[in-house]
């Protein structure tokens, strides 16, 4: 690195924070999005916020119902995303470099994770929609499947990551490849794969109720219904109560994975 | 009779670069040899072939009268069981327990479902405290291996070796990465376990001097050709000095 190459850079950066100036202009312009415009309306729809979605005491006593399909919606989560953590598992130790059987294998276990992964959860709900008719069938394949393509990712990694020289000790023992794999690679990478099934379970928790609205099951139903009927004092409290949840959820997690890491 | 013998052994990682380039020797039953020879010389790749955790190129292998480098499978698998392993990395299962790691060297003998269940009978378990005992680490049998200093945690890896009930004991490097009074303890170790207990030890060090004083033969390795064979009281400066080459004398002396 000399002086010149270090003027080079600066240069670079300079025309790069140009660049995005000029894309970002561009791009309001081109979708005629007004940025002062929208910043005024800011105060407007905070108002209209505060002034309609109030819990009202009469409200209120819709709660144990709102609560059973919360509970509803949080166990169809955890039940796709173990479910999925299963199925990943298979996938990524078939998938990862270090433990895979064969080639063929590989490919198509990261074919189906980055099949089931590049489209979105709201897109495999619209899709299983149609096949499987709106019930919560339909809603838990949808988090299932996205689920193992985020899972399965992850786990390669953390089957990568793992450390190979006990795996050659194993071998050197003559153990068999399932001994490798069970008494050498998942103690290793066990930890890491707990942290991201719990990250997994709160980000499904969040999906779920987008996919409830799409799939009418638990509590996106309740929240599409009455948002349609604009019963907003009720979907303030739904949104109030998917709130707490997720912030429980997330409480409880951080916990386990300090106690597990 | 030789329980190990190295015929005309080859072994090339791509076309241009030969790691080792037409090795013989024999190993007979009870000795302690040691290879030594600098980083790169292709020590690590021999001893992986003797277990075939390297496939062999060119040559043969011959275990117990057993071609090493014609094996199926199973066979392949029942050689392993006879042979230990001990590594410069320790190579442990870091989130185990020592007990744990001891008994992976059962895993030879067990059917997939009984070491993946960790189906152990008691005297395997009875064994591997004995070994700890016998290597003065049994107090930290329940402590998981991370916990553990270089020094135990090398024990740790020669009892899962000795659990195997091995032939031979292959030694990559064992000390490498020990401080001096670890290294002392660990060679003492692998001494007593060829004098007492009979195994035949093969390891592999860079130390010339740790060499001369544990082992009774040493093979001198160079650029993937034996330069040097024979009794360790044998080797002089003037082949050290063949092995490793003007500069790494020097380096030694200072």
């Amino acid at each position: 690195m000399n002086a010149k190459q270090m003027r080079k850079n600066k240069w670079q950066t300079t025309i790069f924070f140009i660049l995005i100036i000029i894309v970002t202009y561009l791009s309001t312009a081109i979708t005629k999005f007004n940025f002062i415009d929208s910043i005024a309306t800011i105060p407007a729809a905070f108002s209209w916020i505060f002034s309609n979605l109030l819990i009202t005491e009469e409200s209120l006593e819709k709660l144990p119902q709102i609560l059973e399909k919360l509970g509803e919606t949080i166990f169809m989560s955890i039940a796709a995303t173990t479910l999925a953590a299963v199925v990943s598992l298979f996938l990524a130790i078939m998938g990862s470099k270090t433990t895979k059987v064969n080639q063929t294998f590989s490919v198509i276990a990261r074919f189906i994770a980055s099949f089931s992964r590049n489209i979105p959860v709201v897109a495999w709900s619209l899709i299983l929609l149609i096949s499987f008719g709106q019930n919560s069938i339909t809603g838990f394949l949808a988090l299932f499947v996205a689920t193992v393509g985020f899972l399965t990712r992850a786990f390669i990694e953390s089957v990568d990551e793992a450390n190979q020289s006990s795996v050659e000790a194993l071998t050197a023992t003559g153990a068999t490849y399932f001994h490798m794999i069970s008494k050498a690679v998942i103690p290793q990478s066990l930890p890491q794969m707990l942290s991201w099934i719990l990250f997994m379970i709160e980000t499904n928790i969040r999906s779920a109720t987008l996919v409830g609205i799409l799939t009418g099951t638990g509590i996106g139903y309740m929240f599409d219904l009455y948002y349609k009927n604009m019963n907003y004092n009720l979907v303030a409290l739904i949104t109030f109560t998917i709130i707490i949840a997720v912030i429980a959820i997330e409480l409880i997690s951080n916990r386990i994975r300090r106690v597990i890491l | 009779m030789s329980l190990l013998k190295v015929e005309g052994l080859s072994k090339f990682y791509d076309r241009e670069t030969k790691v080792l380039k037409d090795v013989n020797f024999e190993v007979k039953a009870g000795e302690f040899l040691s290879i030594i020879g600098p980083s790169g010389a292709g020590k690590s790749t021999l001893l992986r072939c003797m277990n075939r955790l390297v496939e062999i190129n060119e040559g043969k292998v011959i275990f117990n009268g057993l071609d090493v480098g014609a094996m199926k499978k199973k066979e392949l698998r029942k050689l392993r069981t006879n042979i230990g392993m001990i590594f410069q990395h320790y190579n442990l299962v870091p989130r185990l327990t020592v007990i744990e790691n001891v008994l992976h060297g059962r895993f030879g003998y067990k059917s997939t479902i009984q070491g993946v269940l960790g189906r152990f009978t008691e005297p395997e378990k009875e064994q591997a405290f004995f070994l700890l005992e016998k290597l003065g680490i049994s107090e930290h049998a329940y402590k998981r291996c991370d916990q553990l200093s270089g020094g135990q945690q090398q024990r740790v890896g020669i009892c899962r070796a000795l659990i195997q009930e091995p032939e031979l004991i292959l030694c990559d490097e064992p000390i490498a990465s020990l401080d001096p009074n670890s290294s002392k303890v660990i060679m003492d170790y692998l001494k007593s376990i060829s004098t007492e207990m009979g195994i035949t030890c093969i390891v592999n060090l860079h130390q010339v001097e740790v060499a001369k004083e544990y082992a009774s033969r040493i093979v001198g390795l160079k650029q993937g050709e034996i330069v040097f064979d024979g009794p360790s009281k044998l080797l002089y400066g003037e082949q050290i000095q063949n092995i490793y080459g003007m500069e790494s004398r020097e380096l030694i002396t200072v």
